[in-house]
C-alpha cells in the first residue's frame, strides 16, 4: 500500500519543521566552545548587539538562562539540581553553547555570533575512554570518569560454565561512536502569542517536547504546542529536548518576534547524540554438540561528557539459551559531546560481540553457524524470570532465511583467488525494548462515510500514518483516500509517547482499531434504534449496515441519528502491555561481502534479512525500513566512526565529507526481506511486534563474519575500513 | 582566480564562490562553477561592498523573478527564504547530501553550492517545476508507487537528480541509476526503492513517449 502521505512527501509541499516561515520571522544562530574541554572566563558581546539587522542576543548572564540542565544520574530531574545549565561557563565538550543571536536574516546572525568575543580558559580533556578510567586523567564531572558502580546481572555460576565447556574462548570487541546525521537538522522555529508559545520541532512525538519544554520556562502544558507533523528523520537523536528550543524561546519572548533556530550541520555532528563507543569482553563456553554453557560479558561505553547510559549486555542474556551468564557494564565520561539513544541502543554493539563469538565457536567445535544458533534458541525471556515470550520465531528466522539465501551451497562456493575474495556470513538478534503504552486515539467518521484519524503519534518516515489509516479501512470499510490523519500535534491531537523503541505501531495500533471498533458499535447502537432491531443482529460492512437476516439494509445517508449529529467519534485508550508473557521481536541477516586483497575494500553485494515482527502491516514501508536498518548497520560494520583529535580533543571529521555514510553506491545490489508471521494472538490485538529496530541490530555483524569467511581474519574493531583490512591481511601473512 | 574576500571581522567565509574556487582542486569543480553565465557577467565589474545588493534576474520553474540580493547569497537561500520554494530542502549548506538539488539549464547541481548571482540567467527547475499543476511529474509518481523514501527530506532531491538522469539517459542501466543518485544522500537507506523507482520512471516515460 503507497503511503497515505506520499504525495506531500514527493511534491515537496509536506510542511518540516525547518521549512516553516512565519512573517516578521528571526533566525538564530548558536556559539559553541571551540574547545575539548574549558572555562568561559569572559563573553563581550557589546560589538555583536550593534550590528545590523540582529535583534537578541542571549548569555548566561542573562536570568531567564539560568535553566538547569542535564539531571544527575538517577535522579530523573526532579528537584535535585542539574550538572549544568543552558550556557554554563563551564565546557566540557566541543559544542557546548555559550551564547545566542537572533537577526533578521541567518547571514546576519552568524555575522553577529562571529563578533562575540569569548575568553576561554583551556583545560585538559579526556577524549578516550580507556585514558578516562586510568588514574591521573582530567575528571570530566566531579567525582572522576566513571559513572556510578559498575552495572552487574548474573545468572548460574559462570566459573562453573566454564569448566563444565569443551571450548571457551574470549575475544575483545569495538566499536565506534556513530553519528546520527539525520538530514534534516535539529531545530525549532517558536512564536509567541501573549503568554502561549507555539513550537514547530523536529522531533521523534511532541508530547515529552512540550513536557519538558513546559518545564524548563515553568508554564503550564496548556500554554505549549508543539507541532512535528513531519519531520526529516531521527533515528533516536530527536526523542529529547534541545537546548536550541529554549534559547529559541528565550530569544523570541526579548525581540518580540518569531525565532527560527535550526543547527548547522557541523553542529549536528558535535551536540545532538551518537551511538556511544564500546569495548566489549566477550568470554563463551561451548559443549562439542553446541551447547552453551556460560557467556560472559564486560563492557565499557563512553558515554561523553554528561550521563546517558547506553546498555549493550541484553542480549548476552537473552538471544540464546545459557544457564550461566554475567554481564559487567561500566560507562565513562569524556571530553565530547553525550550519546544519545541510537536505533536500538546498545543492541548492534552486542551483536557485534556476540554474533562474531558465536561464528568462532561454531567454527572450533566443527559447526555450522546456523546449526549452533539452532541448537540454543530459547523460548522464556531468561532476563525476565523465564517468562514465556508471546513467540519465538528465531528459529523460522534462521533455518527458512537460510533456505531462502541459500546459505549450504553459497558458503561452500569457491572463495576465489584475488584480489577478490568473497564469503557468507550471517547474525542473529532480537530487540529488548519494554517500552509501552498509554496512548490515546480518536477515530471520526463523518455523516459521508469518510474518516478521521486522531493520534499523537510522529511518522518518523516509518509509515505510521499509512498503517493506522489501513487499520481504520480494515474495520469500517472507508476507502484509504477518504481518511485524513491528523496527528503529532499536541494542540489537537492525543497523547502518545515517543516513536522510539519500535513501539509505535506495536502500542498505538491496538488504540486505533479499539476507536475504530467503538465508531462502529456506536453505528450499530443507532441503526439499532432506528430498526428496532437488537444491535447484536447488525452488521456495518462496506458503508452499509446489514441485519443478520440478510433481509435489512441501511446506507449511512438513511441513518437518521448520523446525518442529524454528523459525525460518529471513537475514542480509546490503550492500557498497560499485560506482563504474564514477554514480547521480543526476533532477527536473522545473511550477508554475502568480497573483499579487495589488494586496497582492502570491501563491498556488501547481497543480503537477506528474516524477521519475526508479528504481523507485517504494510509490505512496501516493510521492506523499505528493513532494507534502511541494514543499511544502516553496513554503515557501522565497514564507514561510520567519530574521530577526535588527539591533540586539540576536537572532532576532527564533523561533516558528511569525512564522516562516511552509506550512499547509493554502498548498497548491495541484491536484498531480500523474508517476513516471519508466526500469527502472535498474545503481544496485541493487531499480532504486531515492531520493525524499526531489529531492521539493523544483526546487520554489521553479518557483514564482519562474512568478512571472516571470506579472508580468514577477524575484524573485532568497527569499522572495517580499508587500512585496516590491509594491515591485518599483512600481519596475517607475516605470521604464516 | 579571485582573491578571497576579507570582511570587516576578518572572516573570509562570506565568499562562496572564492572558496570553491580556491580550494577546487579538480579541473571539473572549478570548471562546473566557472561555466555558468551569472558568474561570467561578474567578472570585469566592481565588487560590491559588504551588504551591498546586487540586481539579478532569476528563471525559475519557467517564472521570470527581478530581485536584489546579497552576493554572498545562495541559490538554495534564495529559493527558500526569499521565494517560499520550500521543496528545495536544506541538510547540509555545504555541498555534500544533495538534499537541495536543482537543475540548472537541465543539469543537476547543488543549489547550496550555487550563489544565486551565478544562476542568473539560466534555466532553474525545482521539484516545484516538474510538476504539472497539483500533478505529480512521472518520477513523483514512480517515486510513490515503488516508496522509495522514508522521512522524505533528501526525496525532492533524488527526484530532482532521477530528472536530471532520465533526461539525459532515457534507459539507464542499474549502474547508472546507481551513478545517478550517488550524490544524494538518505540516512534512512532507502536507496533500494529509488532505484526500483528510477526505473519505474523510465517506464513511465517510455510508454508517455511511445
Amino acid at each position: 500500500m503507497p503511503r497515505i502521505d506520499g504525495y506531500e512527501r514527493v511534491s515537496g509541499t509536506a510542511v518540516f519543521p525547518l521549512d516553516v516561515i512565519l512573517p516578521n520571522m528571526l533566525y538564530g544562530a548558536i556559539l559553541r566552545c571551540p574547545h575539548a574541554h574549558a572555562t568561559v572566563k569572559a563573553v563581550d558581546t557589546a560589538k555583536a548587539r550593534e550590528m545590523p539587522g540582529v535583534h537578541a542576543v542571549l548569555t548566561d548572564a542573562d536570568p531567564e538562562a539560568q535553566i538547569g540542565w542535564f539531571s544527575r544520574p538517577g535522579s530523573a530531574g526532579s528537584g535535585s539540581p542539574a550538572l549544568s545549565r543552558l550556557f554554563d561557563p563551564h565546557c566540557r565538550f566541543e559544542g557546548e553553547e555559550v551564547a545566542a543571536v537572533a537577526a533578521d536574516s541567518p547571514q546576519q546572525a552568524w555575522d553577529a555570533v562571529r563578533a562575540i568575543r569569548v575568553e576561554y580558559e583551556v583545560l585538559p580533556f579526556v577524549s578516550d575512554m580507556e585514558a578516562a578510567l586510568k588514574p591521573g586523567a582530567p575528571d570530566v564531572q566531579e567525582g572522576g570518569n566513571r559513572m556510578g558502580n559498575p552495572r552487574e546481572t548474573k545468572r548460574g555460576d559462570v566459573e562453573k560454565g566454564f569448566a563444565e565447556a569443551d571450548v571457551v574462548l574470549e575475544e575483545t570487541y569495538r566499536t565506534s561512536c556513530d553519528i546520527h546525521t539525520c538530514v534534516e537538522a535539529h531545530g525549532s522555529v517558536v512564536q509567541w502569542d501573549g503568554d502561549r508559545l507555539t513550537v514547530w520541532d523536529t522531533n521523534q512525538g511532541p508530547f515529552p517536547i512540550q513536557a519538558a519544554l513546559a518545564g524548563a520556562l515553568r508554564m503550564p502544558l496548556s500554554k505549549v504546542r508543539v507541532i512535528s507533523s513531519y519531520m526529516g528523520g531521527g533515528f533516536g537523536s530527536k526523542l529529547n529536548l534541545g537546548k536550541y528550543s529554549v534559547i529559541a524561546a528565550l530569544m523570541a519572548r526579548k525581540a518580540a518576534r518569531p525565532v527560527k533556530l535550526f543547527l548547522t550541520r557541523e553542529e549536528t555532528f558535535l551536540a545532538v547524540g551518537n551511538r556511544p563507543a564500546h569495548i566489549m569482553k566477550l568470554k563463551a563456553g561451548v559443549k562439542k554438540d553446541g551447547t552453551l554453557t556460560a557467556l560472559q560479558l564486560t563492557g565499557v561505553g563512553e558515554m561523553g561528557a554528561y550521563p546517558a547510559a547506553t546498555a549493550v549486555g541484553y542480549q548476552v542474556g537473552d538471544l540464546y539459551k545459557c544457564p550461566n551468564v554475567r554481564i559487567e557494564e561500566t560507562m565513562a565520561y569524556i571530553n565530547a559531546g553525550p550519546n544519545r539513544a541510537f536505533r536500538a541502543p546498545g543492541f548492534p554493539q552486542c551483536s557485534w560481540a556476540l554474533e562474531q563469538m558465536m561464528d568462532a565457536l561454531a567454527e572450533k567445535i566443527g559447526m555450522d553457524p546456523v546449526d549452533l544458533r539452532l541448537k540454543n534458541i530459547s523460548t522464556v525471556c531468561q532476563m525476565d524470570n523465564n517468562k514465556p515470550y508471546t513467540s519465538t520465531g528465531l528459529r523460522e528466522c534462521l533455518s527458512e532465511g537460510a533456505r531462502a539465501f541459500n546459505w549450504k551451497e553459497s558458503r561452500s562456493r569457491p572463495k576465489g583467488e584475488g584480489p577478490w575474495v568473497r564469503g557468507v556470513g550471517v547474525a542473529g538478534g532480537m530487540w529488548g525494548s519494554q517500552n509501552g503504552p498509554p496512548a490515546t486515539v480518536i477515530v471520526k467518521l463523518y455523516a459521508d462515510g469518510s474518516a478521521n484519524l486522531n493520534m499523537g503519534a510522529a511518522d518518523l518516515g516509518t509509515g505510521t500514518k499509512t498503517v493506522m489509516a489501513m487499520i481504520v479501512a480494515e474495520e469500517l470499510g472507508v476507502p484509504m483516500d477518504r481518511i485524513q490523519v491528523e496527528n503529532a500535534d499536541t494542540g489537537n491531537t492525543q497523547f502518545t509517547s515517543q516513536s522510539g523503541g519500535s513501539k509505535t505501531v506495536y502500542v498505538d495500533s491496538p488504540a486505533v482499531r479499539a476507536a475504530a471498533l467503538e465508531v462502529k458499535s456506536s453505528l450499530l447502537d443507532m441503526a439499532a434504534a432506528q430498526l428496532k432491531v437488537p444491535a447484536a443482529d447488525l452488521n456495518f460492512k462496506d458503508g452499509e449496515i446489514l441485519a443478520e437476516t440478510g433481509t435489512q439494509r441501511l446506507a449511512l445517508r438513511d441513518l437518521r441519528q448520523l446525518q442529524m449529529q454528523q459525525a460518529v467519534v471513537g475514542v480509546a485508550v490503550r492500557g498497560p502491555v499485560q506482563s504474564d508473557k514477554v514480547v521480543r521481536p526476533f532477527v536473522t541477516h545473511f550477508a554475502e561481502v568480497e573483499v579487495n586483497t589488494r586496497t582492502g575494500e570491501v563491498r556488501v553485494v547481497r543480503m537477506l534479512a528474516a524477521h519475526d515482527s508479528g504481523r507485517v502491516m504494510n509490505l512496501l514501508t516493510y521492506r523499505n525500513q528493513v532494507f534502511g536498518g541494514f543499511i544502516m548497520g553496513l554503515g557501522l560494520a565497514t564507514m561510520e566512526r567519530r574521530i577526535l583529535d588527539p591533540v586539540t580533543g576536537k572532532m576532527a571529521n564533523a561533516n558528511w565529507h569525512d564522516y562516511k555514510i552509506p550512499t547509493a553506491k554502498d548498497v548491495p545490489a541484491q536484498m531480500t526481506v523474508l517476513p516471519i508471521d508466526l500469527h502472535d494472538t498474545e503481544c496485541n490485538t493487531t499480532g504486531t511486534k515492531g520493525i524499526g529496530e531489529p531492521a539493523m541490530i544483526p546487520s554489521a555483524a553479518a557483514i564482519a563474519n562474512a568478512f571472516y569467511h571470506a579472508t580468514g581474519v577477524r575484524i573485532t574493531a568497527a569499522p572495517i575500513t580499508p587500512s585496516q583490512v590491509l594491515t591485518l591481511l599483512a600481519e596475517r601473512k607475516t605470521k604464516g | 582566480m579571485e582573491k578571497p574576500t576579507i570582511d570587516s571581522q576578518g572572516h573570509t567565509g562570506l565568499s562562496r564562490r572564492s572558496f570553491v574556487n580556491s580550494v577546487a582542486t579538480g579541473a571539473a569543480a572549478e570548471a562546473a562553477v566557472l561555466t555558468l553565465p551569472g558568474a561570467a557577467a561578474q567578472t570585469g565589474t566592481k565588487p560590491p561592498q559588504d551588504g551591498e545588493m546586487v540586481a539579478v534576474v532569476l528563471q525559475i520553474n519557467g517564472r521570470t523573478h527581478s530581485m536584489n540580493v546579497e552576493p554572498r547569497w545562495t541559490l538554495q537561500y534564495v529559493l527558500r527564504d526569499r521565494l517560499g520554494l520550500m521543496a528545495t530542502k536544506d541538510g547540509c549548506e555545504r555541498g555534500e547530501c544533495g538534499a537541495c538539488t536543482v537543475l540548472i539549464d537541465g543539469i543537476s547541481r547543488y543549489s547550496c553550492l550555487t550563489l544565486a548571482v551565478e544562476a542568473a540567467g539560466c534555466q532553474i527547475t525545482t521539484v516545484e517545476g516538474l510538476m504539472n499543476g497539483e500533478q505529480l511529474g512521472t518520477v513523483q509518481q514512480a517515486f510513490i508507487e515503488e516508496d522509495a523514501f522514508q522521512c522524505g527530506y533528501c526525496t525532492p532531491g533524488q527526484v530532482v537528480s532521477v530528472e536530471a538522469l532520465l533526461r539525459k539517459t532515457p534507459e539507464p542501466t542499474f549502474e547508472q541509476i546507481r551513478e545517478g543518485v550517488s550524490g544524494n544522500l538518505c540516512r534512512c537507506g532507502a536507496y533500494n526503492h529509488i532505484f526500483r523507482a528510477a526505473q519505474r520512471a523510465a517506464e513511465l516515460r517510455k510508454v508517455g513517449r511511445g
